[in-house]
């Protein structure tokens, strides 16, 4: 079983590899739309790419309002 | 379809669509590549009555308003159908709100049932405006699991009386649904919407944008949003056609919709429109040069022969295989509830899908204006609905002024807030606080909002004042929030955003330290709602004796500034 910590840095490197950047600029505590510049629908994009990653479904309202990716791994791991 | 012109009420209209196209099919819902419902509009009856007699059990009866908070699913229509048939109030609410702002606008609506997904209900549950259970009526929730905690719910599956219901006749000037455009902090804006607004509405749209029994609509917008509500319930409805629902909105299951449902119409946010076009254009970028060549001399084609007016049949022959990714049988792409790039809506009319970009308010029940085609025309919104006045009140020497409606789809009035509503519809015009002007083919064109508001790319309508609460006890002398648009009109409803006016205390300095509170605050709030920059002033806040803001005093005395040099990046 992961850690809360282990979860969210795989969070993380897969972000950073869906939009194409260093895994090392992103932190847990980054407001994802912010940082990385993207719109609600291309947060779906990465959802989808996070749930074939730890095989799971996320359903769509349960990142409703997440913005940071502690939050984000935090909601995938209720879910493992 | 229905001759709606006949029907007194929405619920009766529902009824009988219900008995006429009772073989046709109704509702499909699918779960990412799972379809779990495909109802007739028989079965959809078969499911809504014992609902709406257990409804009228538990002693729900004329006027009495039921809440809605619900993703788009078979079980948020047959909830609907069931209160309007009940001669009750409906009350959707968006299910992306947060759950403070759900409950203070589930208290503000008046309403005593509440119907939602289990998951929605959880968190209703935890936050901390929930009110005592002696305060709430009756709450049901669907897909809750075998052993759930239902913390006072009842399910929603179980919820059904096997005798017939009774219906309940309601008048044309009855209210039907209270819609809610936006969140809240301050001050809710219940629009009190009537039978008659409604089927007024459907008449004006429908001899427009027709439905027909075999055509199916994509629904994505959240239903408790004005457009959805029309087009992706009342509208298909009366007309005997499919809604077709996504559990989500993961843009590869919504793009996937098109081909496997074959969809005819869908409803999107310009957001939504612009990611599709994005999708578009790379698998176009992909094609070899020589391809490239033959595919942009039929676009070429496509476009002589279709400047006049659209023909599918034609563009479908012509450019098949854009049209054939999109399922073949799609006849507009309905854009609304923001301001859409007329770059990005000419795309699409070039490759022969058409685009029926509109402009409405929740307040005028959903469209005022809608694109007729015939031209089509990128750079406005449309011309009128048939039955509505349009009027540009106080024009400027170019013939921008206050866009204003008269009509029967106008609403009645605010929840509660006479004071606005004497405010918003003046003589039966509704003041929709938004600039336009008339041109001369009776075409609406859109230049910037006259009231402090922006509407995100999502449709979601921001006021300022609401977000102000986030910034409270922030260590300055005083601070407010405006559209940077009100302060400094742009003639245009593209790039809007937000800024935080601050007056700092004597020899006090916008710092990283103030910076990064303000960094923080923001990021309280949702992507839409943040504020953009910061605009420093030095002179007192005009205020009442009361010390109320006088807001549009401030923002004459910010419109002498500077706009590009006052706003700071934060």
């Amino acid at each position: 079983m992961r850690t809360l910590e282990q979860t969210t840095k795989e969070v993380i490197d897969l972000a950073a590899k869906h939009f194409q950047l260093q895994p090392g600029v992103l932190a847990p505590e980054d407001d994802f739309f912010k940082k990385l510049g993207i719109d609600s629908l291309q947060t779906l994009e990465l959802l989808s790419r996070l749930e074939n990653h730890f095989g799971i479904e996320l359903p769509d309202y349960e990142v409703q309002g997440v913005s940071d990716f502690k939050t984000l791994a935090a909601r995938i791991q209720s879910r493992l | 379809m229905l001759d709606l012109s006949k029907y007194q009420s929405l619920g009766e209209a529902l009824k009988d669509a219900v008995e006429r196209f009772a073989p046709e099919i109704c509702l499909m819902e699918s779960d990412r590549e799972k379809e779990k419902e495909r109802l007739t509009y028989e079965e959809f009856g078969l499911r809504a009555h014992p609902f709406a007699r257990a409804l009228q059990e538990s002693g729900f009866s004329e006027g009495d308003r039921a809440s809605i908070i619900m993703t788009n699913q078979s079980k948020y229509l047959i909830s609907a159908y069931a209160v309007l048939y009940s001669g009750g109030v409906l009350v959707p609410l968006d299910w992306m709100l947060s759950p403070e702002e759900q409950w203070e606008l589930f208290h503000h609506s008046g309403a005593r049932v509440l119907i939602t997904e289990f998951s929605i209900w959880q968190r209703l549950c935890k936050s901390t405006a929930r009110p005592d259970a002696s305060q709430l009526g009756l709450v049901l929730v669907t897909e809750a699991p075998r052993k759930a905690d239902l913390q006072g719910a009842r399910r929603w599956e179980e919820f059904r009386s096997d005798a017939m219901p009774n219906f309940v006749a309601r008048r044309r000037s009855d209210l039907a649904v209270i819609g809610y455009s936006s969140g809240t902090g301050g001050r809710p804006k219940g629009c009190l919407l009537t039978h008659e607004n409604y089927l007024e509405q459907c008449i004006g749209l429908t001899s427009i944008y027709p439905f027909w029994p075999g055509i199916r609509y994509l629904s994505i917008l959240p239903t408790s949003h004005a457009i959805d509500f029309m087009v992706g319930f009342i509208g298909p409805f009366t007309c005997g056609a499919t809604v077709v629902h996504l559990r989500t909105l993961r843009p590869e299951y919504f793009r996937d919709a098109f081909t496997r449902y074959k969809i005819g119409y869908v409803s999107v946010v310009p957001l939504v429109l612009k990611n599709l076009r994005a999708a578009m254009q790379a698998r176009l970028d992909a094609l070899s040069r020589g391809k490239r060549l033959i595919f942009n001399a039929l676009v070429s084609v496509n476009k002589g022969l279709t400047k006049g007016r659209p023909r599918s049949w034609l563009s479908r022959r012509l450019l098949h295989q854009v049209h054939d990714s999109l399922g073949g049988e799609l006849r507009a792409i309905i854009v609304g509830g923001a301001f859409s790039e007329p770059e990005t809506l000419q795309f699409f009319y070039d490759l022969g899908i058409p685009v029926a970009n509109g402009y409405g308010q929740t307040e005028a029940c959903t469209a005022v204006t809608v694109n007729d085609l015939r031209p089509f025309r990128a750079d406005t919104v449309g011309k009128p609905l048939p039955g509505i006045e349009l009027q540009i009140a106080d024009p400027d020497s170019e013939g921008i002024g206050e866009v204003c409606v008269r009509g029967k789809t106008v609403m009645a009035g605010y929840l509660d807030d006479p004071e606005l509503s004497a405010e918003t519809i003046v003589d039966g015009w509704l003041h929709t606080g938004d600039r336009g002007k008339i041109d001369q083919r009776g075409h609406l064109q859109l230049f910037g909002r006259s009231k402090n508001m922006i509407v995100s790319p999502e449709g979601l309508n921001i006021y300022p004042e609401n977000v102000e609460g986030f910034f409270e006890d922030l260590p300055v002398e005083e601070f407010c929030v405006f559209a940077a648009n009100y302060i400094w009109p742009q003639n245009t409803m593209l790039g809007e955003q937000l800024v935080l006016v601050l007056r700092l205390k004597k020899d006090q300095a916008l710092d990283e330290q103030l910076r990064n509170l303000i960094i923080s605050r923001n990021s309280r709030l949702r992507n839409y709602q943040r504020v953009h920059g910061v605009v420093l002033t030095s002179e007192e806040f005009p205020r009442t004796t009361g010390r109320r803001l006088k807001r549009h005093l401030l923002r004459d005395r910010l419109a002498q500034l500077d706009r590009r040099s006052s706003i700071q990046g934060i």
